[in-house]
């Protein structure tokens, strides 16, 4: 737990990546293969389920520390993160830890599952009598997981690597799919055999860059393939061993909640693994994103909701074939076969090869991708003719080139303060639009895109300017006009506008226009697709 | 507030209707007793300033050498207009004072800045017995508990020698009034050169005439070009933090003490390499305690989480009110105002003819 908390507060110290890989590395080098696992599997964000309601924690560390629950509300509403309020709050401790992070995971954390309160509240407290504040706050960072200390998957992947003497991509792939933090699993993790074991697992998924500026400068059009770019969830579906695997891109085994696309899984070839996009799909038409969310989180799936969302998987690329790893071939080659395997296995409609966008120019290929946002996509894919399929997000063979967003000018009328990295500030905007009858109406929320000074300037005004206070939600007098960005734009009864959109962020501050010449609602409802 | 009170918020500040003055007014007024030299505390263009003689030097570097400043030693009354007044330590900066004011038999504190942790760069804090106690909030949740003074230089201290040892400079961003100074005492001069911006260097000054110890620092603008500056210190005001200036120190590693370090995402969010948890102000159990030992009846909360504190008190049975002043605490606002006093000091200087650092 020692070793484990210094690692954790050396990652929290620096921005520099290369001191990070190198805290990672000396971390992996000297941690006993049970606390290795356990830290990779904390690090990359996985997390046992909350094992104690959050409302508990607070509520045993503000006994424990002699505040009343109000002055606990107002310190959490400085910090932004319960695990770390509690921490600060506790009364000074003289002890420290030296069991290894595997005991206090194995048999303090995973026992209180199932434990009555009384005994949870008792282990609590008896962990935090034990620690120093650092291993405290770490302490309870993995009962109430949310573990961010800007270390991303790659970070511990190249850590691994480097510490084991084994290729990252390796690495990378077998940190895929489902596993146990065991010292097993760190043992085959770093193992210098490439021989594969579990049959479900997916590769990492390749990512692209956005284009910044002319795609011209991406050379000849001729050297490219365009498709367009499905606003669906990102997907591998697997057939190996005789069973199918629906991976999500944020490593979420999916297969149940769309059966539509499991039962494919039967007439795919023995070791096939397909990237595709899960799209909600009628009649031949792509549906609205917001229609998919109908289905995301949902375990079991009705016939109603079959019958009203139903989806198909847009075929984008074969990863693999007949067992082999095609990732390293060119990738029309990988097209053919894949156009090849779905023409085979097709069920009506159920596996859609992914079309392409042809033009001879430049020119002509930015005029299709204007017609992108009427058949529900966000724009175009780019992949370089001849490229490999990467690991992870690599800068150079693919891109997407989004359509322009939509733009509103907008007021901002209430804030909230972030959390994390931005607790003590308001950070989190609510921005409204004059409605038919000249009052403002809140249509959007956004919490990026303004610089760190701005932040402060906006931070600032709000502190001046409050009107009322709603739990931690301030109005503020309506002055500041902001453009946002958002990429969808649709029709929703639950909100107050009428209106819902996609991606809301801040493109810039309007310093140049009084709050009385924001755009109106009206205007905004001339954008919602016919 | 009540209509018989000893002091009243008004737009200049707090007015003292009985003597006839205003205590830290933040607009200019014909006489201003000031509780320390900040720029949130002392501003420009007064008539008259009452401060402490401990404080006298580092008030003149601010209000330039034109201002009319009587000096009064602490503890030392002086009557004014029939009102007992009395500057007392507070711990803050060097020089910082409370001050007393007695006015038929009622006796009312205003504690501007303070701490009560020790400090080697000004005279510790000394609790005042008072009917009505007027203090700031900054740190008014139980969340911030300094750590010990001894502890946090160590860190410092430890980060300098491992920057020296990779072949890096280190940039330790605190006030130039006050933070830097405290700084400066604790760093270990045998682990390398210390600098110090301009700002900072000139405040050094005042307080080494005023007999305070400090190492040996040059400032580091006058150190030639193209010099390696891999294993100094160099001391500057925050708002040095990513500007060109800064980085011709490079390789190196910045850092900066202050209280809000308490809370990771404020460091974070700075982007910066170390965060040190160092303030100049109280913290919730110095402030709770020194609150106590007043033994005030009547306890004025202003800047900083006022309304917790005044709930906090109120709930423990203590009359607290909230009361409502220009005054910023630690933070940007106050960097920014400190940095803007700074100019505006030396543009006055260039008008009376000097010549500055």
């Amino acid at each position: 737990m020692r070793d484990f908390a210094r690692l954790y507060a050396a990652l929290d110290e620096t921005t520099r990546t290369g001191e990070k890989v190198e805290a990672l590395t000396r971390y992996f080098e000297q941690a006993p293969p049970a606390d290795a696992a356990w830290a990779v599997y904390f690090l990359i964000g996985r997390k046992p389920k909350q094992v104690v309601p959050s409302k508990k924690i607070r509520e045993w560390a503000a006994a424990e520390a002699g505040v009343p629950d109000w002055l606990f509300q107002e310190s959490y509403d400085a910090v932004g993160d319960v695990a770390e309020t509690v921490a600060l709050l506790l009364p000074p401790s003289e002890h420290s830890t030296d069991l290894p992070l595997a005991e206090w995971v194995e048999n303090r954390l995973l026992p209180l599952r199932g434990a009555d309160e009384e005994a949870q509240r008792f282990a609590m407290l008896d962990a935090w009598r034990a620690m120093d504040r650092p291993q405290r706050f770490v302490w309870n960072k993995l009962i109430s997981g949310g573990f961010r200390v800007g270390v991303s998957q790659q970070l511990v992947t190249r850590a691994l690597g480097k510490a084991g003497g084994v290729d990252p991509t390796v690495v990378a792939h077998r940190l895929m799919g489902d596993w146990e933090p065991t010292p097993e699993f760190i043992g085959r993790l770093l193992a210098a055999d490439s021989a594969d074991s579990d049959h479900s697992r997916p590769y990492p998924f390749c990512l692209a860059y956005g284009v910044e500026g002319d795609p011209a400068a991406l050379g000849s059009v001729d050297d490219w393939v365009a498709e367009w770019k499905w606003d669906g969830i990102r997907s591998q579906l697997i057939r190996r061993g005789g069973d199918t695997f629906l991976w999500s891109r944020g490593e979420e085994l999916v297969t149940d909640r769309y059966p539509e696309i499991a039962t494919l899984g039967a007439s795919l070839p023995e070791g096939t693994a397909i990237d595709g996009e899960i799209l909600p799909y009628l009649d031949g038409t792509p549906l609205p994103f917001a229609q998919l969310q109908r289905r995301i989180g949902r375990k079991t799936v009705g016939k109603t909701i079959l019958a009203e969302v139903p989806v198909v998987l847009i075929a984008y690329d074969l990863l693999e074939s007949d067992g082999r790893d095609l990732r390293a071939e060119p990738f029309e080659a990988r097209r053919a076969r894949l156009a090849e395997l779905v023409a085979r296995v097709d069920r009506p409609g159920r596996l859609i090869l992914s079309p392409t966008v042809v033009a001879d120019s430049w020119e002509a290929m930015a005029a299709a991708r204007l017609a992108a946002r009427s058949h529900q996509s966000e724009g175009l894919m780019l992949k370089r003719r001849g490229s490999p399929y990467h690991v992870g997000r690599k800068r150079g063979d693919w891109w997407k080139w989004k359509v322009d967003p939509f733009t509103v000018d907008a007021v901002l009328t209430a804030a909230q303060r972030g959390s994390g990295k931005r607790a003590s500030l308001y950070t989190d905007y609510t921005f409204s639009v004059w409605d038919d009858d000249r009052r403002l109406v809140p249509f959007a929320k956004a919490y990026s895109g303004l610089t760190d000074a701005e932040i402060a300037r906006v931070d600032a005004f709000v502190r001046r300017n409050m009107v009322e206070k709603f739990g931690p939600v301030r109005t503020v007098k309506p002055e500041l006009v902001f453009e946002l960005a958002f990429e969808g734009i649709q029709r929703s009864p639950r909100h107050k506008s009428g209106i819902a959109v996609r991606f809301p962020r801040i493109l810039r501050w309007r310093l140049d226009k009084p709050a009385e010449e924001a755009d109106t609602l009206e205007s905004i409802r001339g954008m919602l697709p016919a | 507030m009540n209509a018989d009170d000893l002091l009243k918020p008004t737009d200049a500040g707090l007015y003292c209707e009985a003597g006839d003055f205003h205590v830290d007014p933040w607009k200019p007024v014909p006489q201003a007793v000031v509780t320390h030299a900040h720029a949130d505390h002392a501003c420009w263009g007064c008539g008259r300033y009452l401060g402490s003689e401990e404080g006298e030097r580092v008030l003149r570097v601010r209000m330039g050498r034109e201002a009319v400043i009587d000096a009064l030693p602490y503890g030392s009354p002086l009557d004014v207009n029939g009102v007992r007044v009395s500057l007392h330590p507070a711990g803050h900066i060097l020089g910082s004072a409370q001050v007393r004011l007695e006015h038929r038999g009622r006796v009312w504190v205003v504690s501007g800045d303070y701490k009560v942790e020790p400090d080697a760069t000004c005279t510790p804090f000394e609790p005042v017995r008072c009917d009505v106690f007027v203090t700031e909030s900054t740190f008014g949740l139980p969340i911030y508990r300094w750590p010990s003074q001894a502890a946090v230089f160590d860190e410092i201290n430890a980060w300098w020698r491992a920057n020296r040892d990779a072949g890096k400079a280190s940039l330790l961003l605190g006030y130039a009034l006050g933070k830097s100074q405290r700084l400066l005492s604790g760093l270990d001069p045998s682990i390398g050169p210390i600098y110090t911006h301009g700002a900072v260097e000139k405040l050094n000054r005042a307080y080494r005439e005023g007999g305070v110890a400090l190492p040996p620092t040059s400032y580091a603008g006058a150190a030639m070009k193209g010099k390696g500056w891999a294993g100094a210190m160099i001391v500057a005001p925050p708002s040095a933090h990513g500007t060109p200036w800064a980085r011709k120190f490079a390789p190196l590693s910045t850092g900066i003490a202050s209280g809000w370090m308490t809370i990771r995402g404020t460091r974070r969010r700075k982007a910066l390499d170390r965060g040190f948890v160092l303030s100049d102000h109280v913290d919730w159990p110095g402030l709770l305690g020194s609150i106590e030992s007043t033994g005030a009846s009547r306890v004025l909360v202003t800047h900083g989480y006022t309304a917790v504190v005044v709930r906090y008190l109120r709930e423990r049975g203590i009359a607290a009110e909230a009361l409502a002043t220009r005054y910023e605490g630690e933070g940007d606002a106050q960097d920014r105002a400190e940095a803007e006093a700074m100019e505006e000091a030396e543009a006055q200087e260039v008008d009376a003819g000097g010549t500055t650092a």
